[in-house]
């Protein structure tokens, strides 16, 4: 658990290093849903640099599997409860602004009363979909 | 030029975090949502790291003019507190919940994910292209 521990404060700290370079060099918010929401229904502007930070993102940890196993994601395997659940994190994270970055971190570290109920709000709902989850025994 | 090579190394720097975390572990994400259960406060961790490094940035923005490869900073004035804003963070929570999966992980772990990664990508990518639409017709 320690370990765990020592690897989440490391790793968020790395989280934090791209939200700042991406603040103090391009002057822009790292906020995951709000770069790929922006560019999918073209309400952003500067497609090229979403694309770069997307590629990025998504491209780089096919690097890192070339020399390493990467941790197993443990997704469950019933496809449409993972279909009602991606298409609510992607409407209420674009109709709320932002997510567990944009929000979460970003937001968050700015003092934005926004950002702060946001997370509040999206933690609280979290917390009672699992304890739900875990009602039913599906979890 | 120098703005789409750093928006590319932040993406990298930023999966890696995520997988360096444990936050690509959907299993971790919803044990730190099981308060009730058994709880795992990696997130709390994570987060806070994240929060670290960002303080103080945003305090480099009040004295800095403008960012090194871009005009300004982002504006520091706040929209107001909406319902778009509360029942967008609702229906996040709850796929949130059901899934383990936020925005940042599901892309992260698109590559090695599996099938079942790539259907909440997928629906998530749906869902964002929906909202327009959604939030015009239910006028929000």
């Amino acid at each position: 658990m320690e370990q765990d521990w020592i690897m989440g404060l490391l790793g968020g700290g790395m989280i934090g290093l791209a939200a700042t370079g991406f603040l103090l060099l391009n002057g822009k918010i790292m906020g995951a849903s709000g770069l790929l929401g922006g560019l999918l229904d073209r309400s952003g502007g500067e497609t090229t640099e979403r694309l770069a930070f997307l590629i990025g993102l998504i491209g780089f940890p096919a690097i890192l599997m070339m020399f390493r196993d990467l941790p197993a994601t443990n997704t469950t395997q019933n496809f449409g409860l993972l279909i009602v659940a991606g298409l609510c994190v992607g409407i209420g994270t674009r109709l709320a602004n932002g997510c567990t970055s944009g929000h979460g971190v970003c937001g968050m570290s700015r003092f934005s009363l926004r950002s702060i109920l946001a997370t509040g709000i999206y933690i609280g709902a979290g917390v009672m979909t699992v304890t739900a989850l875990r009602l039913w025994g599906a979890v | 030029m120098m703005r789409v090579l750093i928006a590319l190394l932040c993406g990298a720097l930023f999966s890696t975090g995520l997988i360096v975390s444990g936050m690509t572990d959907t299993k971790k994400v919803q044990g730190f949502l099981d308060l009730f259960g058994s709880w795992d406060p990696t997130l709390i961790l994570v987060m806070g790291g994240a929060i670290i490094p960002m303080l103080i940035a945003w305090q480099i923005t009040k004295v800095q003019k403008a960012p090194a490869f871009a005009v300004s900073f982002p504006s520091a004035t706040e929209a107001s507190i909406d319902k778009q804003l509360a029942m967008g963070s609702v229906l996040f929570g709850i796929g949130w919940g059901l899934s383990g999966f936020c925005p940042g992980p599901a892309m992260a772990s698109l590559t090695f994910g599996g099938l079942s990664g790539a259907v909440f990508f997928s629906a998530m990518g749906l869902g964002m292209i929906a909202q327009p639409p959604i939030r015009r017709v239910l006028a929000l």
